[in-house]
């Protein structure tokens, strides 16, 4: 194998992330010769392992036991590793998802390889690794590239495209068992409490509408507002920084520095200045709209589009407006 | 119990966009120097651990003398003890290089029972030298930390934010514990500690203090490397204010240009 994806995946379902990492990575095996490989980890997670096939790995490596079926550090990583070390891969990628980002880099400390972190774009420049990714809290640039004979990277999402499935196409399905002992391992989860389900993610939404203090005069209307247009927009709900310390919204609604960095095609922030920390979440974004009743806010400065007003009336207007459009 | 908070002296985020890039690759950085953002999270975790486990707190960075300014800013919070990693062979290390300083100062410390990390710098926003960290020192790892739970009987248990929801996890000690900022609200710098920072000495260890040797550290060690410095291409776009005689055809207005945008 050249490149080696590992494929995220949490109750049996495919973080959509991994996907898109995968993608990218069978344009760069086509350049570099060799298999692209994937690799699937948990319990009756084969169905995973299939649709790996039908994005485009020519072998996915199934790795499946009960022990394995919550994510934890230890025997993940030694499963990676152990493949890594068989079969000697290039390049290693990973989703940059909470878990896989822990995986990332533990493997790659342990395996003694460089690791370019939340990468937004990657390339082969005279067949090695070339890894961008955004430095100074998205103020820089830089292009990683790498000393040895294994170069590792972690992806942010909607850094590529994701490919088109296809359910036909031909691979090999290498089915195996856990590396490590699966008794005494150091973590034990006790409980998981899932609170994001049925929502879009932030990080994997195409739409995003958020809100900021612009909401002051009454919070709880001015996000139930926000709220029904990502609704009916099939988005994710954001928040700038000031509106979470507020407590108007939680915090894992924050977009920027110190919440979430996301990448939608089209952003609509009301009632947000635009201050450098909540540009460094979306400033990525394709398409960004501001709606704010200052006509000097920041925030202008960087919208694709521009409506100066009250939000109150703008967001249920709009609202009303796609609701025309979409059915 | 022992408690080592690491942080990390960084640039002013309000500073960030006047940061050139060749300022970046000299690391002559003319931008106020800060304590991380999220390391006042860590520090405050420690002291917070210390009221309710015992214990000691040290705080430890790898930087420059300058840096000295960020443990004084953990110490003005109340943590009573300081250390200095600053040797010119530590300088160009990547995150490994980082973790490998960190993990043989904790080592000569003392054993250290819970170490803590801001969740990642505004720097280099790698988010790798916690992880890089527990490797080195055999320990658990953490990461995305929203409440310590209980400490007790070898073992830690805390709560973690992942994006499928909360997960609570128990993982034997020594741990390494990047805490999130849902964990705590970080007190500021009192006048009384500040006047204790500015009298405190704060010992520097070297290279040779921490029985490293200069290939395992620095720019040589490094394995991964950052080429091509650079400012994002700017936004190209002007923005198009969207204005019509009522609210509602402002909106349809903006609706139809959002439409044909093919964003929708
Ligand atoms: C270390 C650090 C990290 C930070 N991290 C983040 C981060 O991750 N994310 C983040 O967002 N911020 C972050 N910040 C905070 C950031 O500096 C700003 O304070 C914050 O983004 C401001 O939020 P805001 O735009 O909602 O509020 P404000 O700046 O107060 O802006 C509110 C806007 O709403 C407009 N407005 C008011 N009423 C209305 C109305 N009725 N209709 C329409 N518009 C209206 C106003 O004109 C104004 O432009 C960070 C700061 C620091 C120091
Ligand atoms: C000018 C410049 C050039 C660089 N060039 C390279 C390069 O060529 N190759 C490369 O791989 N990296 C390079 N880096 C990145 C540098 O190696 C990392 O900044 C460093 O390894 C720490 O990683 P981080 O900043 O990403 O910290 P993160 O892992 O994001 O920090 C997480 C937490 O770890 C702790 N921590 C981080 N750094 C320290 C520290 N120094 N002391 C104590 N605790 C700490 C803090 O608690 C922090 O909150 C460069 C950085 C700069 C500023």
């Amino acid at each position: 194998m050249s490149i080696l994806v590992y494929i995220e995946q949490f109750d049996g379902k495919a973080a959509p992330v991994s996907w898109e990492v995968l993608g990218k990575a069978r344009t760069l095996v086509d350049q570099l010769g060799g298999k692209l490989a994937a690799v699937v980890i948990g319990a009756g997670v084969e169905g995973v392992a299939k649709e790996a096939v039908s994005y485009g790995a020519d072998v996915v490596h199934l790795v499946e036991d009960p022990s394995l079926a919550a994510f934890r550090i230890d025997p993940y990583a030694a499963v990676v590793e152990d493949l890594v070390k068989t079969h000697s891969p290039k390049i290693v990628l990973f989703p940059a998802t909470a878990r896989s980002r822990d995986l990332s880099a533990v493997v790659a400390c342990d395996l003694d390889a460089g690791l370019a972190a939340d990468c937004s774009d990657l390339s082969l420049v005279d067949g090695g690794l070339a890894a961008v990714r955004p430095v100074f809290s998205g103020n820089l640039l830089t292009t990683v590239r790498f000393n040895g004979p294994l170069a590792v990277a972690s992806v942010r999402a909607r850094s590529f495209p994701t490919p088109e499935a296809n359910p036909g196409r031909a691979g090999e399905i290498v089915k195996s068992g856990p590396v490590a002992p699966t008794t005494g391992i150091r973590e034990e989860i006790k409980s998981f409490e899932a609170t994001a389900t049925g929502e879009v993610s932030l990080t994997d939404a195409k739409i995003i509408v958020s809100g900021g203090r612009g909401v002051a005069k009454d919070p709880e209307l001015g996000f139930k507002l926000i709220k029904e247009l990502t609704d009916t927009l099939g988005g994710a709900m954001g928040a700038s920084r000031a509106a979470v310390d507020a407590g108007y919204i939680a915090y894992k609604h924050q977009v920027g520095q110190t919440g979430k960095v996301v990448r939608p095609d089209l952003y609509i922030a009301a009632g947000i200045s635009g201050a450098i920390q909540h540009l460094a979440g979306m400033g990525n974004a394709k398409i960004i709209v501001a709606i704010n009743k200052d006509a000097e806010a920041p925030i202008f400065s960087v919208a694709n589009y521009g409506v100066v007003g009250d939000l109150y009336e703008v967001v249920p207007a709009l609202n009303a407006e796609f609701k025309k459009r979409l059915g | 119990m022992n408690f080592v908070v690491c942080v990390k002296q960084t640039p002013d985020t309000a500073e960030l966009p006047k940061i050139s890039a060749a300022e970046a690759v000299s690391g002559d950085i003319k931008a106020t120097l800060v304590l991380n953002p999220w390391d006042e999270f860590a520090v405050e975790e420690g002291l917070l651990l210390e009221d309710r486990f015992g214990g000691d707190v040290t705080v430890v960075t790898v930087g420059p003398e300058k840096a000295t300014e960020a443990l004084k800013d953990a110490i003005a919070r109340g943590v009573k003890s300081a250390i200095l990693l600053d040797d010119p062979a530590f300088a160009g290390s990547d995150a490994w290089g980082t973790a490998a300083i960190l993990a043989a100062a904790i080592k000569k410390n003392g054993p250290a029972d819970v170490i803590l990390t801001g969740k990642m710098s505004v720097d280099g926003n790698s988010g790798l030298v916690a992880p890089g960290l527990a490797r080195k020192l055999g320990a658990t790892l953490l990461t995305q930390v929203t409440k310590i739970v209980d400490i007790s009987g070898g073992k830690i248990t805390v709560e973690r934010m992942l994006e499928e929801g909360r997960e609570t996890i128990t993982v034997s000690l020594p741990a390494v514990v990047s805490v999130s900022k849902e964990i705590n609200e970080p007190r500021y710098p009192s006048f009384m500690g500040i006047r204790k920072a500015a009298k405190a000495a704060i010992p520097v260890w070297k290279l040779g203090d921490l029985g490293l040797s200069a290939g395992a550290v620095g720019t040589g060690a490094a394995k991964a490397n950052w080429t091509d410095v650079r400012k994002p291409p700017a936004r190209s776009s002007q923005v198009v204010m969207v204005k019509e005689a009522t609210v509602d055809a402002t909106a349809a207005k903006l609706a139809d240009l959002l439409m044909a945008e093919k964003v929708i």
